[in-house]
């Protein structure tokens, strides 16, 4: 209202200022209409000069972003493998002097790095490119892990037989509990998802059959791919359970970038940006939700039996409420949408806390403050998509609820 | 009747918006639907369009039933919305807006679409890689029009599309829309500018608090005093 107010004030501005629409009879709408108009270009101003004060900042993720689209297919390519190999060669001791003075590198690489990576890349199909906020993304991965606890307990199969079922499983909850919850939207959707990762927790927690709080114990390792020390799943040496993480994370960024580009992937982006128009242009909405969220929900259920099965041991206190949120403010930390943004947004989170553990009193806090100026100087994310940078920066869509409320106000 | 929507009534929660509308278009008709703020305009296209569901009712397109058709499917049967606010996509580009305009369609190729709508948008052919959001009120428009002709569809409802533009602007756009009912397309106007939805269309509706209170041909509503006190700004007197 204040805003309405403040320009009713301001004289009407543009071409259908008084003196044109003067005594004709459509004189009184143009001069309502030009009202609107003022408070409109009022807010555009203000967005303006919000965005100005912010461009002073350096952006170098624009000139790099189209650096590499110039590049040739095979350089992409030999960049892609670069990187892999990077990530095959993390486990070196010197690297872990740099990367964790303090702590064991090679397991903080398993967890929480390669699988915050995972969740991150998982939880990204549903919130960066589905537009769907789901505060309790944890419910899969503690399904996933649950999953493979109890079968590999009590029914004794493989590693390898329960990643897909467990996966499997996974879709499958992510449709049961997306059918009523995806008619939802915004702030219920959310506080709804929310109650699904604590439901899971609290279940775990409370039934007997899955070990109650004390949780299930003696979960099998993967069994050994032939002799080398790489493939080998012990106890000790946490470097082979980092590798099957990293080739998990692989396949997983690849299906993810196919979907991103396919028909499904236009949909998405469609109905994050206005789910309104992207039905009147033929998008079955639901469906598509109901997609992102049980793919998304696949991979989390991935990760949870990777987790699980190289823990031995799991409780509910495994899954709280606190990795559902830290996995979304990776993914909107580092850019929501855009995959390496994604993966930078994980790796900084599972990673600084670990790296600063001599400021442990501290962490919180710190994570806190950083999260209060990421909001204000790059609400976009660290490497963001073109997609939300731009509806970021003229204030339509998707990421900017805050006008969209004012515009509301400004109809009534 | 291309469109027939006979006593239709919705509602919000407890509120009900529509209490019994029923509405017809003839091919090849321009129709507008004139009325206040808050009588319902909206309502009835989001339900034509499937994305309110009807509490009583039948719509029918091409005499087919289409009540209870998923709001998707009503696309590919014909029928195609520009909504109240334009809803384009922001952060696409404006190729990629236009390309999600025939997202329900199956045809491959869509170069005739391109070439229709940048003949009669001149101006959104020079912005095709801009995005979106980025576009002024006017040109939004124009791409929420042309995105919605890409669907091809037979009947094209508008909501208020010259609502925050400027004079000139809400002229032109209203000779586009002449000219895409001239192509062949039936047109379903919702209108706040009561004075050139009633010029252009053949025959009109005035919607009160969610019921058709009139519905004549349009000049016979233009020259309606009651009208004109209600919608045109002029005393019944003067
Ligand atoms: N989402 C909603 N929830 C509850 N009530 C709604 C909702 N949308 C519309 N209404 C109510 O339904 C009635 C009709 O609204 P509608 O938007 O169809 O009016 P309109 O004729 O399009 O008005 P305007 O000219 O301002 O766009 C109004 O009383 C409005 O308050
Ligand atoms: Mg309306």
């Amino acid at each position: 209202m204040r805003v309405l107010k403040r320009s009713a004030a301001s004289p009407p501005e543009g071409p259908a200022g008084p003196d044109q629409a003067g005594t004709d009879r459509e004189g009184r709408l143009e001069r309502a209409r030009s009202r609107v108009g003022s408070v409109k270009g009022r807010l555009a101003r203000r967005r303006a000069a919000a965005v100005a004060w912010r461009a002073r900042l350096p952006d170098l993720t624009g000139p790099v972003a189209r650096a590499w689209h110039r590049l040739p297919r095979w350089s992409q390519w030999l960049v892609r493998l670069g990187i892999i190999v990077l990530a095959v060669l993390a486990p070196a001791d010197w690297v872990g002097q740099i990367m964790a003075p303090a702590s064991d590198w090679k397991t903080l690489l398993f967890y929480p790095i390669g699988i915050f990576v995972l969740l991150a890349v998982g939880l990204n199909v549903v919130v960066g490119q589905a537009g769907i906020l789901d505060l309790g993304y944890v419910a899969f991965f503690a399904i996933g892990g649950y999953t493979m606890a109890l079968l590999g307990v009590n029914v004794g199969l493989d590693f390898w037989i329960i990643l897909p079922t467990a996966v499997a499983l996974c879709a499958v909850s992510g449709l049961v509990l997306g059918t009523p919850a995806l008619r939802l939207r915004g702030d219920y959707l959310a506080i709804v998802t929310l109650g699904f990762g604590e439901i899971i927790r609290i279940s775990a927690t409370n039934a007997s059959w899955t070990g109650g709080p004390r949780g299930i114990a003696g979960i099998p390792h993967p069994p050994d791919i032939g002799n080398l020390n790489a493939f080998t799943y012990g106890v000790l040496d946490p470097t082979p359970y980092y590798y099957l993480v990293l080739a998990l994370i692989v396949v997983v960024i690849f299906v993810a970038r196919r979907l991103e580009r396919s028909r499904v992937g236009r949909a998405w982006a469609a109905i994050r940006e206005d789910e309104d128009a992207a039905a009147l242009m033929g998008v079955p909405t639901f469906r598509f939700k109901l997609w992102a969220f049980a793919i998304g929900g696949s991979i989390g259920g991935g990760a949870g039996v990777m987790f699980s099965a190289k823990n031995i041991a799991i409780t509910p206190d495994n899954f709280p409420l606190l990795l559902s949120i830290l996995v979304l403010s990776a993914v909107v930390l580092g850019g929501s949408g855009n995959l390496p943004g994604v993966i930078l947004g994980a790796f900084l989170v599972a990673w600084l806390p670990e790296r600063f553990r001599g400021l442990a009193d501290y962490r919180v806090l710190i994570f806190g403050a950083a999260l209060v100026i990421m909001m204000i100087f790059r609400p976009e994310g660290l490497l963001p998509s073109r997609r939300r940078r731009s509806s970021l920066r003229t204030g339509t869509g998707a990421g900017a609820a805050p006008t969209a409320v004012v515009e509301q106000e400004e109809k009534t | 009747m291309l469109l027939e929507v006979e006593d239709l009534h919705v509602h919000y929660g407890k509120v009900e918006a529509l209490k019994g509308v029923s509405l017809a278009v003839a091919e090849g008709e321009i129709v507008s639907l004139i009325g206040a703020n808050g009588a319902g305009k909206t309502t009835v296209l989001r339900t034509i369009s499937g994305l309110r569901r009807v509490t009583s009712g039948r719509i029918r397109f091409k005499d087919r039933d289409i009540t209870h058709l998923p709001g998707h499917r009503r696309v590919g049967a014909g029928l195609c919305q520009v909504p109240e606010g334009r809803g384009i996509f922001p952060g696409m580009s404006v190729m990629e807006n236009l390309e999600m305009g025939a997202y329900g369609r199956s045809s491959r190729s869509l170069a005739d679409d391109f070439e229709r709508a940048f003949a009669l948008f001149p101006l959104l052919s020079e912005r095709r890689k801009q995005q979106g959001g980025t576009l002024s009120g006017g040109e939004q428009q124009m791409l929420a029009i042309a995105r919605a002709l890409m669907a091809r569809p037979q009947l094209v409802m508008m909501d208020e599309p010259s609502m925050g533009l400027a004079p000139l602007m809400v002229n032109q756009i209203f000779d586009i829309i002449a000219a895409i009912h001239e192509q062949g397309t039936t047109v379903l106007l919702v209108e706040q500018n009561a004075a050139q939805a009633l010029t252009r269309a053949d025959r009109a509706y005035v919607l009160e608090t969610g019921k058709v209170a009139k519905t004549s041909d349009a000049a016979t509503l233009l020259a309606d005093d009651s009208v004109r006190a209600a919608y045109l700004g002029v005393d019944s007197t003067g």
